[in-house]
């Protein structure tokens, strides 16, 4: 039996008849159903499921505390060390802001880190998830530019000598090296002018960007359907409904779920922000609290530890431009993934001895070359800095030799989950 | 007397020839406590009167000094402030830098932020560390051939650096004259000081924590309900 829109829109209310109004012009009911009340995701997801979330979090947070901090913060080098202090003393909360922008940083990367670690754990990135993977790989890329931009901002030593160091890079392209470096900084060295674009392409044009990428990145995802710890695809088994039989919705399973870890994300944020702000000289280093100076050189430079692991690896070998090279090979690899994975089992619970140990070796050696990176290049340092430099690209080279050869357990039909 | 006049006048404008080099023994403990407010009070009062003749710390308010150290108006402009400065004002000196560069060969940096940079047990260690070497200049061990005299002297008194006899290591300071204080008065001095530029560093740091404690309370509190409402959502999968 039909209703006719009258006698409907006398039922419906107010609020009824306002969200009728709207979906008759623009798709919310749709979109809320899509990705919010009807997105079924796996009902076992465990912690490493909330990485993801918690990334947009901290998106969200960096957008926030950084239009703040853009409304006291002064783009030049004259002024741009002293209005952060300015924004440490004088602006109300302004200290409170600069430390959530500051740590933010930092936890970006960790919960980025972590994001991508279970991706490689259960397979995240292997059919149908290729290209949810790829642009993750691309919001990454987008993040380290992000990052690398921002360090300049407080104009302090470490701003300064850092991003001589990273920029001085470019210069070991043969021929046109030179004249790109010239270009990039606007300037015969880092100066004024560089500060200004920095901070153009750190709150404008890279904030976009990653909007835009993260925006793809989830369209993919919802296109696709998130994979759990068990790599099962569960929109294969559905009841009677077209609903994922192992699946939950979004809303409000997933939700509630979130607020939990997000919660329990923001203790552990606030831990750092509220007592130990400078996260032991590795969030805010102790040469940043000195005003950025073209003519003295500080005792050790090295980039901020999210940084470490490439840098460890562009000084592993002794040729300025073959490390440059290892260096983006390092980074572009990780795209490859997809296709370098021969195995059909997603998840680590089931694959074979092989890939256990690879994912395993791979995860040491880039947590060493992270901490190699903040060392000296010199000595025994030097020299396992080359051996895990080795160990982080055998990972990949092999990885269609030795994913072909693994015996694997046999995947169940429905996913583990103790209720 | 004369000795003394000329190894510090001679410390004053010799060049340094190493700013900057590693510190030559290990740095002590300053165990200082930004809660303290009488040491704080104190460190402002060895600041203005020992290291604002030269050292700036230009993003510091007098006021928000007084208010943060429980000091009165009256007593701020009676004993922190002696030149024509209003209380709104930031720690400025009179002197040019171009000035200063020319009698101590490197302008004295600004030392807002300098325990920040450099940590509250080198500038504890530093600031003890001065000594008349084999030439009798003022040096020292810290930050070896700084421009910067003692100017702790007529407190701390004059020490000469005493070597081992096998290895010729540097052992320990031993006094040459006596300063106005017992080595133990100028240790606490030196603390109150360092943990006046620890403050000054950052003004917020107290309320900062003060705030993160009821900050994480609150969020304890929110997880818990947070959970009872996953716990209630959850219960019927299967």
């Amino acid at each position: 039996m039909s209703t006719s829109q009258p006698e409907m829109s006398r039922r419906l209310g107010a609020a009824g008849r306002f969200n009728e109004w709207i979906n008759h012009r623009f798709p919310l009911q749709k979109l809320m159903r899509e990705h919010v009340t009807e997105y079924y995701a796996s009902k076992n997801f465990n912690i490493w499921y909330g990485f993801g979330v918690l990334s947009m979090l901290v998106l969200v947070l960096m957008i926030v505390t950084g239009i703040f901090l853009t409304m006291s913060y002064k783009p030049s080098a004259a002024e741009a060390f002293s209005s952060v202090e300015y924004i440490m003393r004088d602006v109300e909360y302004g200290w409170l802001i600069r430390y959530m922008h500051s740590t933010g940083a930092s936890a970006f990367f960790i919960v980025v880190y972590l994001h991508m670690f279970r991706a490689l754990m259960y397979g995240s990135y292997k059919q149908p998830r290729e290209l949810v993977w790829v642009l993750g790989m691309l919001i990454y890329v987008a993040l380290m530019a992000e990052a690398f931009f921002g360090y300049m901002l407080p104009w302090g030593q470490m701003s300064y000598w850092g991003a001589q160091v990273i920029i001085s890079l470019f210069g070991a392209i043969p021929v046109v090296g030179e004249p790109l470096v010239e270009w990039i900084r606007g300037d015969f060295y880092i100066s004024d002018i560089t500060l200004n674009r920095f901070f153009a392409l750190h709150v404008i044009a890279l904030p976009l960007v990653l909007v835009f990428l993260v925006a793809l990145h989830i369209m993919a995802l919802h296109e696709v359907g998130s994979n759990n710890p068990d790599g099962i695809e569960i929109k294969e088994k559905k009841d009677a409904n077209g609903v994922p039989i192992d699946g939950v919705a979004f809303h409000p399973y997933h939700t509630s779920k979130d607020l939990v870890i997000i919660i329990g994300f923001l203790i552990l944020f606030s831990a750092v922000v509220f007592f130990a702000p400078t996260g032991g000289g590795y969030f805010l280093e102790y040469a940043n609290f000195e005003p950025a100076d073209q003519l003295v050189t500080p005792e050790k430079i090295h980039p901020v530890w999210y940084f470490t692991p490439y840098y460890a690896i562009l000084r592993a070998v002794p040729d300025k431009l073959g490390g440059v090279i290892l260096m983006g090979a390092a980074v572009f690899v990780l795209f490859l993934l997809p296709w370098l994975d021969r195995c059909k089992v997603k998840s680590i619970r089931y694959r074979g001895w092989q890939y256990k140990v690879a994912l395993a070796t791979f995860t040491v050696s880039f947590v060493m070359l992270g901490w190699l990176g903040l060392m000296p290049a010199t000595g025994i340092y030097l020299l396992l800095t080359q051996i895990f430099t080795l160990l982080y690209f055998a990972f990949f080279v092999f990885m269609p030799v030795y994913t072909r050869m693994e015996k694997t357990k046999p995947v169940p039909d429905r996913v583990v989950f103790h209720g | 007397m004369v000795r003394l006049i000329i190894a510090v006048t001679a410390a004053l404008f010799l060049l340094p020839a190493a700013a900057g080099a590693a510190p030559q023994i290990p740095l002590e403990r300053a165990n200082n406590d930004v809660s303290n407010i009488p040491s704080l009070q104190r460190g402002a009062r060895y600041y203005v009167n020992f290291c604002l003749g030269c050292h700036s710390a230009q993003y510091v308010r007098y006021n928000r000094v007084a208010r943060d150290l429980q000091l009165s108006e009256d007593q701020l402009v009676n004993n922190l402030m002696f030149t024509g400065e209003r209380p709104f004002d930031t720690m400025t000196i009179a002197m040019p830098a171009e000035d200063s560069a020319n009698w101590f060969g490197k302008v004295p940096p600004d030392l807002s932020l300098m325990s920040r940079a450099r940590g509250t047990d080198y500038l504890y260690t530093f600031l003890r560390s001065f000594y008349v070497d084999e030439n009798g200049n003022s040096n020292n061990k810290v930050l070896p051939m700084t421009s910067m005299p003692n100017v702790l002297w007529e407190l701390q008194g004059l020490q000469r650096a005493v070597y081992s006899n096998g290895d010729g290591e540097f052992e320990r300071f031993e006094s040459i004259r006596p300063g106005s204080m017992s080595a133990e008065e100028f240790d606490r001095a030196v603390r109150d000081l360092v943990n006046f530029l620890d403050y000054i560093g950052e003004p917020i740091q107290l309320e900062r924590r003060r705030l993160g404690i009821k900050v994480i309370a609150f969020l304890l509190v929110f997880m818990l309900f947070a959970w009872l409402l996953k716990r209630e959502i959850w219960k019927d999968v299967k």
